[in-house]
């Protein structure tokens, strides 16, 4: 079984305890901050615990790149504090079990996108900018093989992923790529942040979407006409595991000519899409989900966005249609790209 | 040429009448589990003077009759039993009249639920009618000769308690109407004229059913779909009951299914909600979740799966190629709801014993006044020992609704007779002494309700 | 009889016959499949069909001519493609027309379907007439053959020999003239697509034409195709890669939209005329180019332009497709889908049933004149020239 390798030291030592202070969703100030991080970590009970909305922002908050919410939810786990109620669960633990056979398994050489359990949108990667990528999990009735597990830090379910994580590398290990473009970031981040954090193995190299993405249009700068959009970006939690990455939202943005309009939710501060929020046990979640979301799409009108743009699949599925019909077109990064260079989308 | 087959052309024309083997073949065999019962002739008669015309011969001919709809009762109540002439009522398809303010359309009984949804959607947006669940091919006329049900069950309940007035030829071929229609008052009411409603519910065994007045419903702007999910079935019962009591929904209903994964064991809660406004569905949503429910939330017995989700007209179902063999049949039941988690668990085990995925649903009936259970088996058309084990299947859940003192919906002739064993036996002579005076020569779709057997 | 070889014995069993596949896209009736509608028997619908085929490939009914019959008047439109919701749709029609690949092979074909086949093998078309009058269409309009002409235009054997089509042929003939196309044609030695004797099942017909039509092309150097009908633009487009034809197939309704955004073609005036108009299925729903020809009659002067009630993706089929325009299996009837599509444009209260294909063109006239319509049919082409 694998474990946290988490370093209390660390934690003890820190001034500032942005992990909880800067919380959007708890008020803590920092003095209570030292306090209930010290009973997370000497695996008492916790406030923290019961009303952590599991946003995953902590993990950038920390400045000493420590695992503060990979710390919380295995503490949730080991307290049975599940943010969710027992069938929400059960019903998430079941969507990720593979049943409709074995993927093919084909040898695939150079770098490879990974659809991950977003096969439907294949579609959407028809484009020049992946253009020569062998694809893996383009099958949806395979793709749960594929399935990064990840999902499960809004359940409470480190032992989940922990079961299930090896069987993943393997499929995708056995393909034989050496560099993998990860078309959802939660991918990205398992691989990159939650795998090393746990100690588990990961024989391949992983590349993020939008890195590849802009080196990508860098390759294809000629063929760029400057879109001319205001928009705002929707940043999905499992992108707080890929910090470093951020910084490629601003170049994509540069390089293709739209500008970000002023927002209060942007980059540390961006707001979740709420996409377990609304079913969590604690009173008042649902409501409080829906207030969050219009608080995030009232701040991208504010910002007078044309275009949200989405990175992940399930802000585009929980928000995308609320913010189209706030008059503001939900649109993913890659098909933002794909219009850059004068590709059509359906 | 036989004669009965130019006796048929000539009511019908050349293109509407046949003994072809193509024409018996496709109209001996039913979508489920039955095996094919051959007529001897099809005819798609085009009015009812033709339907008259062709029910007088066959009184004279002595020759079965069965009227047929969209064909989707998966229970074999309109293969022929006893052979004869099947008669296709899907060219009665007109829209008679539409009257929006006293919610209600007249159209002919042979006319598909999606024609009407569509006519309605197209030129009276805020209309609908109970579409009942089974594909929009099913027609108008068939659903209420098996006392259908469907969308708007919660609120106003079965198909045939949806009915605003009737045209049915009888079995010896005279026409008669029910309702207001009847004392030539428009087709706006059943009521009060005394009651000889003898057509729904007798799978077309006492007359045929050509003109319907449906009731209409306020089709509000945003239908929303979301899910309650709960583990444990012995809530579910509890569930529907606060939520019938609240009265903000639509329609309800529960299901559990061995696959996807995702499904099983588990109790996915459907409600739909609707409202013009937008306030007006967050209004009844803070009801459902934050009131009704919200005590199972907070233990983490019960969990909003989704919000919001789409509900379209009609509902399209890809269930009948679950086993990738193009068939599937289920039982349905009407039961008191707090029969569901028996029926369930019960279900659950016969599914097991034939190595069929379980799945199962109830829709609720009125206030929680019943609830249709549906215990579904699918099959490999092309693989006869899966069709047997879903026979067998279906044949065990008849037995298991009766044990636990439920009513078959719809029975296939197995459960009719199950049916009929329980039955009262003064009700049961009633229906033999109104089958011998309606259809003396016991022409009409005989085998199905045989009392007298 | 069993026929083993039958190519989708493993899937046509699937089909439950739950019926979406006899609606248009918005539901609006169960008669979207043409020869369902003509017939009204279950026999006829598209799964009645599927279930017929499967019960003959096992054995369990035997050959007849009526089997042949139900199996032919599939026009092949693809409605329940569209419509049926289950993984193996896209095989719906492929199934019936395997079916009739297994009907030729044993030889028992209904005689109008073995003319048509017979005159495109021996005279390289269905109407059996001598290839020397394949240019005849062309009457006083002087078009050159093709010589490395920027567009081959294909004008497929309805526009050459149909009297009606012919005047389709021509009237697309002089508008791409008119704006200065480099074209050319065959003219004589011009010869059958294959679409329809594909559709018909005879796949060994349709490699022959293929390759005599690739070899052709390839002789002088076609690379580009404007068609006139979507028949052909469908197997040029789709089929003939298979036997190593490759080439930019144009439908002509797609070059005029071009031409007419770029200011090279001159839109008639049709003030005080109203127009509607009718989906080719191998046009629409089996190339998914339902833009291109609104695009065309939207950018007439003065134009009213009202939609049927069942268009795009879930139009009526004229009843032609698959040869039905030749061996009729769908006629002879107030009930015929042609009947019903002109009833239906008659309802938009349209002058002017718009069609794009000669197929449809031909169909639809005759049906017009059957219904006693005063609807006039023409080809968009004809539009430009008011008469």
């Amino acid at each position: 079984m694998y474990t946290l390798k988490f370093h209390e030291d660390m934690c003890a030592a820190c001034e500032t305890h942005d992990c909880l202070v800067k919380c959007q969703h708890m008020n803590i100030d920092l003095d209570t901050a030292k306090i209930q991080m010290e009973n997370i970590i000497k695996n008492r009970d916790s406030f923290v615990l019961h009303d952590c909305v599991t946003c995953y922002a902590c993990e950038e908050y920390c400045p000493n790149g420590n695992h503060p919410f990979y710390l919380i939810v295995t503490r949730q786990e080991e307290h049975k504090l599940f943010p969710l109620p027992d069938p929400i669960i059960t019903r998430g633990i079941q969507v990720g079990i593979p049943f409709r056979g074995d993927p093919d398994i084909t040898e695939m050489s150079g770098p490879v996108l990974n659809m991950g359990v977003f096969s439907s949108l294949t579609r959407r990667v028809k484009s020049r900018l992946f253009e020569g990528l062998p694809i893996m999990s383009e099958d949806p009735r395979k793709m749960f093989h594929y399935f990064c597990q990840l999902m499960y830090l809004h359940y409470g379910k480190t032992s989940v992923i922990n079961d299930r994580l090896e069987k993943t590398i393997q499929t995708i290990a056995a393909h034989k790529a050496t560099e993998i473009i990860h078309f959802h970031d939660e991918c990205y981040g398992t691989y990159t942040s939650y795998a090393s954090a746990f100690g588990i193995d990961v024989p391949f190299k992983s590349i993020h979407l939008f890195e590849y993405l802009y080196n990508r249009l860098l390759e294809l700068k000629d063929e760029i006409k400057p879109l001319n959009y205001t928009v705002a970006y929707q940043r999905p939690c499992s992108s707080r595991l890929s910090s470093d990455k951020h910084a490629y939202v601003s170049k994509i943005f540069d390089l293709i000519g739209v500008t970000e309009g002023k927002r209060k939710y942007v980059d540390e501060n961006a707001m979740c899409c709420g996409s377990t929020i609304f079913s969590q046990k604690k009173e008042g979640s649902r409501k409080y989900c829906d207030n969050i979301q219009k608080l995030n799409i009232d701040d991208m009108k504010n910002a007078n966005a044309q275009i949200c743009v989405f990175n992940c699949p399930a802000c585009m599925e929980t928000i995308g249609k609320a913010v189209g019909k706030a008059g503001i077109m939900p649109l993913f990064m890659s098909d933002l790209c794909r219009l850059a260079i004068g590709e059509k989308i359906k | 040429m036989s004669s009965i087959l130019n006796k048929l052309i000539a009511v019908v024309g050349e293109d509407y009448a046949s003994n072809r083997q193509e024409e018996l073949f496709t109209y001996s065999k039913d979508l489920g589990t039955a095996p094919p019962q051959w007529p001897e002739y099809v005819v798609a008669p085009k009015t009812d003077k033709e339907i008259q015309k062709i029910v007088l011969l066959a009184n004279e001919e002595k020759v079965p009759i069965v009227p047929l709809g969209g064909g989707m009762t998966l229970a074999g109540l309109a293969l022929p039993l006893k052979g004869g002439i099947i008669i296709d009522l899907k060219r009665l398809d007109k829209i008679i009249e539409v009257n929006p303010e006293s919610r209600y359309m007249v159209v002919e009984a042979g006319i598909s639920n999606g024609k009407v949804t569509a006519h309605l959607h197209n030129h009276y947006p805020r209309l609908m009618h109970s579409e009942p669940g089974a594909p929009p091919a099913a027609t108008i006329g068939g659903n209420l000769a098996i006392h259908g049900q469907g969308d708007l069950a919660h609120p106003y309940g079965f198909n045939s308690d949806m009915v605003n007035g009737m045209e049915v030829i009888l079995p010896t071929g005279e026409m008669i109407q029910l309702g207001s229609c009847a004392v030539g008052s428009g087709w706006y009411s059943m009521q009060p004229l005394p009651d000889l409603k003898f057509f729904s519910g007798w799978n077309g065994t006492t007359g045929i059913i050509t003109k319907v007045s449906l009731k209409l419903f306020p089709n509000k702007k945003f239908r929303d779909n979301d899910l309650f999910v709960v583990e444990n079935e012995e809530l579910v019962p509890e569930i529907l009951y606060e939520l019938t009591h609240l009265g903000m929904t639509e329609d309800l209903i529960s299901s559990s299914a061995a696959i996807p994964p995702l499904m099983n064991k588990l109790h996915h809660i459907s409600i739909n909600i609707a409202g013009d406004y937008e306030e007006e569905i967050e209004f009844k949503r803070h009801m459902v979740f934050d009131v009704a429910l919200s005590k199972f939330i907070r233990s983490g017995t019960g969990g909003i799966g989704n919000l919001a989700g789409e509900w379209p007209r009609p509902q399209v179902s890809k269930s009948s190629d679950w086993k990738k063999g193009g068939g599937f049949e289920y039982v349905g039941a009407i039961i008191p709801v707090s029969l569901y988690p028996e029926c369930y668990r019960q279900g659950a085990r016969i599914s097991e014993q034939h190595d069929i995925p379980y799945t199962i649903l109830g829709r609720v009936i009125g206030c929680s006044h019943a609830m249709m259970f549906s215990w579904s088996y699918a099959f490999n058309r092309a693989d006869e020992e899966t069709v047997k084990h879903a026979r067998q299947a279906l044949h065990e859940t008849d037995d298991l609704v009766m044990n636990l003192n439920g009513t078959i919906w719809k029975p296939a002739v197995y459960g009719q007779r199950l049916m009929m064993d329980r039955m009262n036996k003064n009700t049961l002579e009633l229906m033999g002494k109104i089958k011998t005076l309606l259809d003396p020569n016991g022409i009409m779709n005989p085998g199905n309700w045989e009392v007298n057997r | 009889m069993t026929l083993s070889e039958y190519k989708y014995n493993d899937i046509i069993h699937r089909c439950f016959r739950c019926g979406y596949c006899k609606f248009p896209t918005d539901w609006d009736d169960v008669t979207n499949c043409p020869s369902y509608a003509r017939y009204r028997m279950e026999s006829f619908s598209s799964g009645g069909r599927l279930w017929l085929i499967r019960a003959w490939v096992n054995g369990d009914i035997q050959w007849s001519e009526h089997l042949t019959k139900i199996i032919y008047s599939c026009t092949s439109c693809k409605n329940c493609v569209e419509k049926c919701p289950h993984t193996f749709s896209d095989d719906l029609v492929n199934m019936v027309v395997a079916a009739k690949t297994e009907l030729i092979k044993i030889g028992k074909i209904p005689k109008p379907v073995k003319d048509f086949l017979e005159n495109t093998q021996l005279y390289g078309n269905p109407y059996g007439i001598s290839a020397k009058k394949r240019a005849d269409w062309m009457e006083d309009l002087d078009i050159p053959a093709y010589n490395g002409h920027d567009y081959l235009y294909y004008v497929g054997c309805d526009g050459s020999f149909d009297p009606r089509a012919q005047k389709a042929a021509r009237a697309t003939a002089r508008l791409l003239m008119s704006a200065g196309v480099s074209f050319g044609i065959l003219g004589t030695d011009e010869i059958s697509d294959g679409n329809e004797v594909d559709m018909l099942g005879e796949d060994g017909l349709l490699e022959y034409l293929a390759q005599k039509n690739i070899q052709k092309f390839s002789k002088l150097g076609v690379k580009n195709i404007i068609t006139l009908s979507p028949h052909s633009y469908n197997v040029f487009k789709n089929k003939y890669p298979d036997f190593g034809g490759q080439y930019q197939v144009y439908h002509y309704t797609q070059i005029l939209a071009g031409l007419i955004k770029n200011g090279k073609l001159k839109v008639p005036d049709t003030s005080g005329i109203s127009i509607t108009f009718h989906d080719p299925c191998f046009l629409g729903r089996w190339n998914k180019e339902y833009d291109a020809p609104r695009k065309i009659i939207q950018s007439f002067k003065g134009m009213t332009f009202n939609e049927m009630a069942r268009n795009r993706k879930g139009a009526l089929c004229c009843g032609g497709g698959a040869g039905n325009f030749y061996t009729d299996f769908l006629g002879g009837s107030d009930e015929s889908p042609a009947r019903i599509r002109i009833r239906e444009a008659v309802d938009t209260r349209a002058d002017v049933l718009a069609v794009a294909c000669p197929n449809c063109l031909m169909m639809l006239e005759d049906a017009a004149a059957s219904e006693g319509s005063e609807i006039i049919v023409k080809d968009i082409s004809e539009i430009f020239f008011p008469e």
